[in-house]
């Protein structure tokens, strides 16, 4: 997948202009292509750029002091909020995602109707856009126990949403480990769950790896599921019942109140930069399991 | 003793198997819950086909925002639809290697964007632009934070999705079709656009309707930037609301039905989701079969 198509039909750039005056068509098409994919290309670069260059100059250091006021909205326990946040949502998706895919993977028999439900749910969960998950959240964690405008209530609620990436990615994992793993394993004595620890899930820690990745980059990057069921408040959380913003949170209240346009652009720099670094992991992650 | 182990261990794995149908389950029971009673109470025809919204005297129609999520999720398409199929066309069949190194990560990248971070880029840059040369230069009028706005940055934000889905459906097509066509005398071009991507047509519509399901679900960057009117959309260029924008900006401070009414545009909103999932695994169903 890596590399692009070997052309089998290897031409001189004399041979090609030839070719494409006869065939105009085919001129313009490759035309075509080739704009679509540098407009694909500039847009990214402008967006990236831009924020880039508004964005670096406001990093001051006062936006990472630890305390949030109106003077100085410093960003800094938003990160720590975010980070909190990412954890707390990992430590439930996580286990959930990765077992559910063992049994998905090791246990189901093929043509299984429970398995079926389970692909068709996670799929369904894929589709539902944040705001619902947002207000779902808020009617269930929130309201209906109690748990009040909290990251805990927040973290829930990620964790539902990325539920469905760890289990898909885990799956692929385990799909790839290869059977004679399972027979030597077995051979030896082995019982299933033994099989399954110390043999299946460590060779399969790459792929969900690549999952977990995955899912910070949309825990980072949530803002409207959250709004309803972590809040807005700015400050260090002080147990998993306060209420907490993440820094896309954060971001989203400063460029919709107006006042702090330099702040915001300094958050955004500093999202980008994470969205950058998840990109560039998860990137190697993919080669080294191609490598094998 | 290690049977039993065995045995609980495997009740375990199935209990965490069915996380995500009870996650599901639950989603529906309290959406519905709270939301349908409140259709019931408004009329269900009022409440979807009723063109005016405005809680204050108890008038819930939520046309104008079904209509404003239609509209704009349609100009992402045109925007990002052709822009989409003709990257995803190049990055699996023109692309040169060297180059490719570049462009699959910045598709990723493109793709790895907050939303809220789209969302600040149109209003400090879409949307003064568009208010100052399509509004005064073009005579176009509207301050700028327009359905005409909101379609852009949707067709940039779709972009991703129909980009990676097109190109690996195209990279799937066997490569004896493009020899074939080759050796009938058609050029490089001529292979690919009537012969490779017919055959992927199935991968690359479902590339689609996942984009579709991304921009009628986006909520943040739309807000942002489209305006959020609460009446009929009145023209490209002037403001619109759409179903997502509609729930986070009142949900703050609403109480009794209009929270409910809120509750049920998010049912609304739901179903739109779940029809356009069945779309989604229809089509690729279709494309698995042959």
């Amino acid at each position: 997948m890596d590399e692009a198509i070997q052309p089998i039909n290897v031409q001189s750039a004399k041979q090609k202009i030839k070719s494409y005056s006869h065939n105009p068509g085919s001129l313009i098409l490759a035309g075509l292509v080739g704009l679509a994919a540098l407009l694909t290309v500039l847009t990214l670069v402008f967006i990236v750029g831009y924020i880039l260059i508004k964005g670096i100059p406001n990093l001051t250091p006062e936006l990472f002091q630890l305390e949030y006021n109106s003077e100085n909205v410093s960003m800094f326990p938003a990160i720590i909020n975010t980070i909190c946040m990412t954890v707390l949502s990992l430590l439930i998706a996580g286990p959930l995602g990765i077992l559910a895919a063992v049994y998905l993977v090791e246990y189901a028999k093929k043509g299984n109707k429970l398995v079926s439900l389970v692909r068709v749910t996670a799929e369904t969960l894929t589709g539902i856009p944040s705001i619902v998950y947002g207000l779902f959240g808020m009617l269930f964690f929130v309201t209906t126990l109690h748990w009040g405008y909290s990251m805990l209530a927040g973290a829930f609620t990620l964790a539902i949403m990325v539920l469905p990436v760890i289990m898909r990615t885990t799956e692929e994992a385990l799909l790839s480990v290869p059977d004679t793993f399972r027979e030597a394993s077995f051979g030896l004595g082995a019982g299933r769950l033994r099989t399954i620890f110390v043999v299946i899930l460590p060779s399969a820690v790459p792929g969900i790896f690549s999952g977990v990745i995955l899912s910070i980059g949309r825990i980072v990057g949530e803002t409207a599921a959250l709004m309803y069921t972590a809040g807005t408040v700015a400050e260090l959380p002080k147990s998993v019942m306060s209420s907490t913003r993440t820094l896309s949170v954060h971001m989203y209240s400063l460029a919709s109140e107006g006042l702090y346009v330099d702040q915001a652009y300094a958050t955004a720099v500093v999202l980008l930069l994470i969205v950058l670094i998840i990109n560039w992991i998860s990137g190697r992650i993919a080669r080294k399991i191609k490598k094998g | 003793m290690k049977d039993i182990k065995e045995t609980v261990m495997k009740y375990v794995f199935l209990l965490c198997a069915c996380a995500s149908i009870l996650a599901v389950v639950l989603i529906c029971l309290f959406l519905f819950a709270n939301g349908v009673p409140a259709i019931g109470k408004i009329g269900i025809f009022d409440f979807l086909l009723g063109e005016k919204w405005k809680p204050g005297n108890d008038i819930y129609g939520i046309l104008p925002f079904i209509l404003g999520s239609i509209y704009v999720t349609a100009g992402a398409i045109v925007i990002g639809v052709p822009v989409g199929i003709l990257t995803a066309i190049f990055m699996a069949r023109f692309c040169p290697p060297k180059l490719y190194r570049f462009m699959k990560p910045a598709v990723d990248l493109l793709a790895g964007i907050p939303s809220v971070v789209y969302g600040f880029f149109g209003l400090v840059v879409l949307v003064p632009f568009v208010r100052d040369f399509f509004g005064r230069t073009l005579g176009f009028g509207g301050s700028g934070a327009s359905m005409f706005t909101a379609s852009v940055m949707l067709g940039i934000m779709i972009l991703p999705t129909i980009i990676s889905v097109g190109e690996s459906s195209i990279r799937a097509v066997p490569n004896s079709y493009y020899e074939g066509a080759l050796a009938l005398g058609a050029t490089h071009e001529r292979s690919v656009f009537f012969t490779v991507v017919p055959a992927a047509k199935s991968g690359i519509m479902a590339g689609i309707i996942l984009g579709v399901g991304r921009a009628i679900g986006e909520t943040m960057a739309v807000i942002m930037i489209a305006g959020n009117q609460p009446r009929m959309p009145k023209g490209l260029f002037k403001g619109v609301r759409t179903l997502t924008s509609n729930i986070v900006i009142e949900m703050g401070y609403a109480t009794d039905l209009h929270r409910d009414a809120l509750i049920a545009t998010a049912v609304v909103l739901f179903v739109f989701i779940l029809l356009i999932n069945l779309l989604f695994s229809l089509v690729k169903r279709r494309g698995t079969n042959g």
